[in-house]
């Protein structure tokens, strides 16, 4: 089954919606990565909270789009791991590491939303010292 | 008393139960034996529990009226060969007596010696006619060796089942997780953390973590005396695990001894954020989430 893959503002959602084979995995990172650059997103959520299992192909491709993503511009989100999948998950020893997690949709949105509020400041807190300098 | 049991069980096993229509008058002949001598049995039988000091939790009176009780249901065990009304009895009697400290080694001794006076009384009884006791103790020792694993079994099971419900009850009073402010839990671990109940406080956090939408959680393990490298791993676990539901972890309350062991067995908690105390963890806590707090006498001069 295709994973949809909606357009919001700067990000991409893709909702997982039922269990997944290892090619429709393969699939839907081939073309997140790919749209990152094609729609200049700047954050990407995969909302995983459909899924009861999760298995280590599933979890490294997970961290193989945050990899890819970041390399394209984007900063990667998993939403809605569900407790007893991160509990599992922990236990085999997939852990996610060096990438961001929130509890659902919302947190995601608002964790990406704070990133890029961050890099504004940066860039008008240039600005401002630029303006100091003549 | 072990290998009495498993002897017992042994025996149980290995004689197939005896066939009704062979052994139906033996076994007929033997109850109306155990029956007319109930009260005379019945007596050496308390006699004999008090001799070997069992159930000594227990007033005379009350072995006297246990034994009354515990004899006829057996004597009928025999008779029918179901064993279900025994079996209903040991239970509803290890209720009553398990929380008297009665041992399950006392349990078992009862059983057997009662086994035993009436295997005597048998004796006495064909001792001139060999063949015939022979026939009677055929019927009698599956059954009898039934009825003290019957009895045995259930008082074990009793005793599991109280000691479980127990133990249950423990955890659930031990792992509270709670809310301090919007968006940040704590919990406090009190005790010894095994296997179990690492992971059923991992679960209740992970729920807790859901359904408070949680962002920030303090565990304070200041309660927790001793820590080896598994319990290390279960907590690095239950970190991550909060982790991947979006929620950041701070550990305080680690004590000298506790930070000393994890260093020296080279437990890596890198991963880990810790504070000194459950204060300190609080203030970190609301820092991540924005917030600060202010006395009222600071506030006051700038309105």
């Amino acid at each position: 089954m295709e994973v949809p893959i909606l357009k919001q503002g700067d990000y991409l959602i893709a909702s997982i919606q039922s269990a997944l084979t290892d090619a429709d995995l393969s699939q839907l990172r081939e073309a997140l990565v790919e749209r990152v650059g094609r729609f200049r997103a700047r954050g990407v959520i995969v909302d995983v909270t459909a899924l009861d299992v999760m298995d280590s192909f599933a979890v490294r491709t997970l961290r193989d789009i945050a990899h890819m993503a970041r390399l394209r511009g984007a900063e990667t989100v998993i939403v809605g791991i569900q407790p007893e999948v991160a509990f599992a998950m922990v236990q085999l020893g997939l852990t996610l590491k060096g990438v961001a997690t929130a509890l659902d949709l919302e947190e995601g949105l608002a964790f990406l939303d704070r990133l890029k509020g961050g890099r504004i400041d940066v860039e008008r807190h240039g600005q401002r010292r630029i303006d100091h300098g003549r | 008393m072990a290998t009495k049991v498993k002897e017992a069980q042994l025996a149980a096993a290995a004689v197939p139960p005896p066939k009704p229509e062979d052994t139906g008058p033996v076994l007929r002949e033997l109850v109306a034996h155990l029956r007319q001598n109930r009260t005379q049995l019945r007596e050496e039988w308390v006699r004999r529990i008090i001799q070997a000091q069992l159930l000594t939790a227990m007033t005379e009176e009350e072995i006297f009226a246990e034994a009354t009780s515990v004899y006829d249901s057996y004597v009928e065990a025999l008779e029918t060969g179901t064993y279900e009304a025994l079996q209903a009895y040991a239970r509803n009697l290890s209720e009553r007596i398990i929380p008297r400290g009665v041992e399950t080694h006392e349990v078992v001794g009862i059983v057997l010696l009662l086994r035993d006076v009436m295997a005597r009384s048998l004796f006495a009884k064909y001792h001139e006619d060999f063949d015939k006791l022979n026939r009677i103790l055929d019927s009698y020792e599956p059954a009898a060796n039934r009825i003290a694993n019957t009895v045995a079994v259930g008082f074990v099971q009793e005793r599991e089942r109280i000691i479980r419900q127990q133990q249950e009850a423990i955890r659930e009073l031990s792992t509270p997780v709670l809310q301090v402010r919007e968006r940040l839990l704590i919990l406090p671990i009190i005790g010894v953390i095994d296997p179990q109940r690492a992971r059923q406080l991992t679960e209740q956090l992970l729920r807790a973590i859901r359904t408070n939408r949680a962002k920030v959680v303090v565990i304070d393990i200041t309660g927790v005396a001793a820590m080896d490298s598994n319990v290390a791993n279960h907590l690095v676990q239950t970190v991550e695990a909060s982790r991947l539901l979006g929620a950041t972890v701070i550990v305080t309350g680690l004590s000298p001894e506790i930070a000393q062991t994890l260093v020296t067995i080279g437990v890596d908690l890198s991963e880990m954020a810790t504070v000194g105390d459950l204060q300190g963890g609080i203030e970190e806590a609301e820092r991540l989430l924005g917030y600060k707090v202010v006395p009222l006498e600071d506030l006051a001069p700038k309105a």
